[in-house]
């Protein structure tokens, strides 16, 4: 079966791309899932949620966090794109905790900045 | 004459010394280019991938409609978002912007519009403010590298002015004049207008694929504009960051030759002088042989 191409991008650098087998975002609806062969999808990202991408050479899973954006998948092309991405082994995990704090702190009505930084504990392979 | 050949000795000291700042502010541009260009090619996959789902999105959706791609013939005001640098020793290059910006200011007044600017870097805001003209909003502090986070900024700020009316202080149009990079000799000032978004009829041999949409296409389209604009201001930012870094360069690289050339100048003079005092001294002590000989003859 052919692989996917992905492309992980973000405004300022192009995060990761490669080959995939399998490609799993958040939209704002739900999970889903993508395996090659899929039909053409354009969708909107949660803001703050975890891409998983499941390299085609069967190496470690990469994961990542991302802010807003959207995700396009056309002939086997998956690109995604963030306006914050950060790759889960990237993570500073300290800041991200002290972000995750400093959000709860607030106690702000958008919690947005929350799952930002749980996103990135998460993709950090840590559970919060 | 030791006087003028102490001076001349100084005027040397100081002029070296300023040869050997600007030439090293020119390596430092030089190498800031590079990395500038670099950040432009790094941002070229985000903007093609979303001007590739924004044509697919448009092209599949014929009449679709937004207020970002709307004309707002009511409003009267049209904002300038005006980009210049933050330093100076550059040479024409925000002399250059804001000349063409308040050509813009003045072709917009003629037309009966209200132009209102927005100011990006410190130069611009100083220029406008020594002048006491009324400024909208103006940013500063990234002029060097400016990141999305800056780009968004604006973006947000310009994108909810366009969408209130006159009355409460938005604006009808945005324009943009910025400095695109052309090569490392050229710099070209240029003025486009950003919003309402235009779309243009394109013939292209390559079909976007049907795309559904998740969760509708209304709210991928809600999503894409604004950050299609901000790649927008974004890639403007950047280019205008890596024309400034060339503009430093060449204006330094001439105040290097031109420091050169005067290091010339005062080196022949001081020699002259040198040669006089010695030809004065040479002259007095036979005068003064000449003048002793007489006396001792008698």
């Amino acid at each position: 079966m052919a692989n996917l191409r992905v492309g992980l991008v973000s405004p300022e650098r192009e995060i990761w791309s490669g080959e995939a087998k399998m490609v799993v975002a958040q939209t704002i609806e739900g999970s889903l899932g993508i395996l090659p062969g899929h039909a053409p999808v354009l969708g909107v990202l949660l803001d703050g949620s975890v891409v998983k991408v499941e390299p085609a050479d069967g190496g470690e899973p990469i994961v990542a966090m991302v802010g807003s954006g959207f995700f396009s998948v056309a002939a086997d092309e998956v690109s995604v794109l963030a306006e914050q991405a950060e790759l889960g082994h990237e993570v500073d995990v300290q800041d991200a905790r002290q972000a995750l704090e400093d959000a709860l702190a607030a106690e702000s009505e958008d919690a947005t900045t929350e799952r930002r930084a749980r996103a990135r504990l998460r993709a950090a392979g840590i559970e919060a | 004459m030791a006087a003028q050949l102490r001076q001349l000795r100084q005027r040397i000291r100081s002029v070296k010394s300023t040869a050997k700042i600007t030439r090293a502010q020119e390596m430092i541009a030089t190498s800031r280019i590079v990395k500038a260009q670099q950040a432009v090619t790094a941002s070229k996959p985000y903007a093609d991938q979303i001007t590739q789902a924004l044509t697919a999105l448009v092209s599949h959706h014929v009449g679709i409609d937004h207020p970002l791609l709307q004309e707002q013939p009511a409003d009267n005001r049209s904002a300038v978002l005006i980009i210049t640098s933050d330093r100076g020793f550059c040479g024409a290059y925000n002399a250059n912007v804001i000349r063409e910006a308040e050509s813009l200011i003045k072709a917009l007044r003629d037309e009966g519009r209200e132009p209102v600017p927005y100011v990006v870097g410190n130069k611009g805001i100083t220029w406008y403010r020594f002048r006491d003209r009324d400024v909208a909003e103006t940013w500063h502090g990234f002029s060097d590298r400016p990141t999305f986070g800056n780009a968004e900024e604006i973006g947000r700020r310009l994108t909810e002015d366009f969408l209130k009316t006159d009355a409460e202080g938005g604006v009808g149009e945005i324009h943009v004049v910025y400095t695109e990079f052309v090569s490392m000799l050229t710099q070209q000032v240029r003025v486009t207008r950003l919003m309402p978004l235009e779309i243009e009829e394109a013939e292209s041999s390559k079909v976007p694929p049907a795309y559904e949409f998740e969760p509708s296409a209304a709210a991928a389209l809600d999503l894409l504009l604004p950050n299609y604009v901000e790649s927008r201001i974004f890639h403007m930012l950047l280019q205008s960051a890596a024309a400034f870094q060339a503009a430093v360069r060449r204006a330094m690289k001439s105040a290097t030759d031109n420091a050169n050339e005067l290091l010339g100048v005062y080196t022949r003079q001081m020699n002259q002088a040198r040669q006089a005092a010695i030809t004065q001294e040479i002259s007095e002590i036979v005068g003064g042989a000449d003048a002793l000989a007489e006396s001792g003859g008698e």
